[in-house]
């Protein structure tokens, strides 16, 4: 019976972290399109309820209602798992992320690696979705996505070393524990640059989105897909945007620590700061979409194996050897 | 205990039925689905029995990067549409033979380390540092590749470069009539290598590319 009740317990927390992520992936939506508007002197969506708030609802609900086409030669197995191969990797991964110090469904030891992990079995989705279509544009898109998405977790892999070698410890928790004095984000900088662009690529965010470059592509891994599949990807993809943006705030931007340890501010409840600091990483996101142009392809690969990659190797050694010679290795 | 072990037979029993998959299946491209499936529950296994790092690193290396290219080869190759025949054929069966001796003489391997463990423990005590049990095991891996094993890490890291640079080696081919563009030449171009003004006579022209 004591088995049965945490077993409960257990799933009225999930359901409680992610009926809440949800939500927001579809706030989030509505906030991207604004910000873009924005940008550029538009409106955006502004009819649908509030501030055209309820906008994502609405598309929703038509992704909903509209009939799924599964194309004739596809291979239906793989298509129709590739939507929920995204979507579930880009849910199951907020099971480690620490709201607070108390407030984390799976404090486990190696967070920082099941996060990186799962941000790289992401890329099966695009894959599996661009191959079981069966036609030449998806294909084109996955291939380029495949090679994307694996060039640049590398750069992600070494600028996560950094950030372990300051903390001694693979926990996400301690890794926001070992900033109370200093966010990482001050030492680590050019780092944290890295990782946000790196982070961009990681998740087909302009200007690196050329797996769905509509000018040549249609709409990449996604053109045979329609109503709820599409609508699957779709938010598989912003909740992996979001959980890019709580990874950041979490190796650099303190999570949910309050920026200074004053009156006004060490109120406010843990989880509002690392809300507020993943929000902030996503406005950066959706202004970069608005103003930077798309990248070559050949470019974008330069960018990942000949300059971040080298750089932030570079910048293991360098912290290394800092941490080394004035003797503020964690752990000893 | 009850419920560790039914997870430990739905993990083992989706690696080993993978495993068959692999081999079995006719598509090329399901063959490396499968493939995948079974890093993924044998890194679900070594999680299972403490060995979290590993778990992880499985599941990065493995099924994060190399199944990666491994599917995008096959799927590049376009062997797709090409079925899986000397499996079914008995004309010309030359692989059966080798797989075969291979497969035997892992599974004698097999038997030898697993009996040897089992009843003989001290045939194969060949630990010769202390594993301190009150560490994460990524701690504690740290703390014995990087001192007692240094040389032995660097030397298998010197193999994965030499086999990276073979790679680049045999595949590198210098392409002729590709033009590529160099930040540092368009960077450094000024006014006086882009733009020249010219005098032009009439009903003459001028030779652009001189």
């Amino acid at each position: 019976m004591a088995e049965l009740f945490i077993f409960f317990e257990q799933i009225y927390k999930i359901l409680f972290l992610l009926i809440p992520v949800l939500v927001s992936v579809a706030m989030i939506v509505w906030l991207d399109r604004r910000v873009w508007a924005f940008v550029q002197k538009r409106r955006g969506p502004n009819v649908v309820g509030p501030f055209g708030l309820f906008q994502t609802l609405a598309d929703a609900l038509k992704y909903i209602f509209k009939e799924i086409i599964i194309p004739a030669s596809s291979n239906k197995v793989i298509f129709i798992l590739a939507p929920i191969v995204t979507m579930t990797l880009a849910l199951i991964a907020w099971a480690v992320i620490p709201f607070s110090e108390t407030f984390v469904l799976a404090d486990i030891n190696v967070g920082i690696l099941y996060l990186f992990a799962v941000s790289s079995l992401g890329v099966y989705g695009i894959i599996m979705g661009g191959w079981a279509s069966n036609s030449k544009y998806p294909f084109l898109g996955a291939i380029r996505s495949a090679a994307q998405m694996v060039s640049y977790e590398v750069s992600i892999g070494v600028i996560i070393i950094n950030v372990l070698l300051c903390v001694g410890s693979l926990n996400l928790s301690d890794i926001v524990l070992a900033q109370e004095d200093l966010w990482f984000v001050i030492p680590l900088f050019p780092m944290f640059i890295i990782f946000f662009i790196s982070a961009l690529a990681e998740t087909n965010r302009p200007p690196f989105d050329l797996p769905e470059a509509e000018a040549e592509l249609v709409a990449g891994y996604q053109t045979e897909y329609s109503g709820m599949m599409y609508a699957m990807f779709w938010l598989g993809e912003y909740a992996n945007i979001l959980l890019m943006c709580a990874m950041g705030s979490i190796l650099f931007l303190g999570g949910w620590l309050s920026p200074i340890d004053l009156f006004p501010f060490n109120v406010i409840p843990a989880p509002i700061w690392l809300i507020l600091k993943i929000l902030f990483l996503f406005i950066l996101f959706a202004l970069i979409k608005a103003i930077v142009p798309r990248y070559r392809y050949d470019q974008l690969m330069k960018l990942g194996w000949k300059i971040f990659l080298p750089f932030s190797l570079i910048y293991v050694v360098l912290t290394a050897s800092f941490l080394m010679y004035f003797d503020l290795l964690p752990g000893n | 205990m009850i419920a560790h072990a039914i997870v430990f037979y739905i993990f083992s029993l989706i690696a080993i039925v993978s495993a068959i998959m692999v081999t079995v299946s006719k598509n090329t491209v399901n063959s490396v689905f499968f493939l995948i499936l079974d890093f993924i529950s044998i890194s679900c296994l070594f999680i299972m029995i403490g060995a979290e790092f590993l778990g992880m690193i499985m599941l990065i290396v493995y099924v994060g990067a190399v199944a990666v290219l491994f599917l995008f080869v096959v799927m590049m190759l376009n062997v797709a549409q090409q079925k899986n025949e000397w499996f079914n054929s008995s004309g010309r069966s030359s692989h059966i033979p080798v797989g075969l001796l291979v497969s035997i003489i892992i599974f004698f391997e097999l038997i030898i380390v697993i009996g040897g463990w089992k009843y003989k423990p001290d045939l194969l005590d060949s630990i010769a540092i202390e594993i301190n049990t009150d560490l994460t095991n990524t701690q504690s891996l740290g703390s014995v590749i990087y001192t007692d094993y240094i040389h032995l890490f660097q030397l298998s890291g010197m193999v994965l470069l030499v086999a990276m640079i073979g790679a680049i080696v045999l595949t590198f081919r210098q392409r002729s009539g590709v033009k590529r563009q160099s930040y540092f030449k368009q960077i450094s171009r000024d006014r006086k290598d882009g733009i020249e003004l010219v005098d032009v006579e009439n009903n003459k022209g001028v030779k652009i590319d001189a």
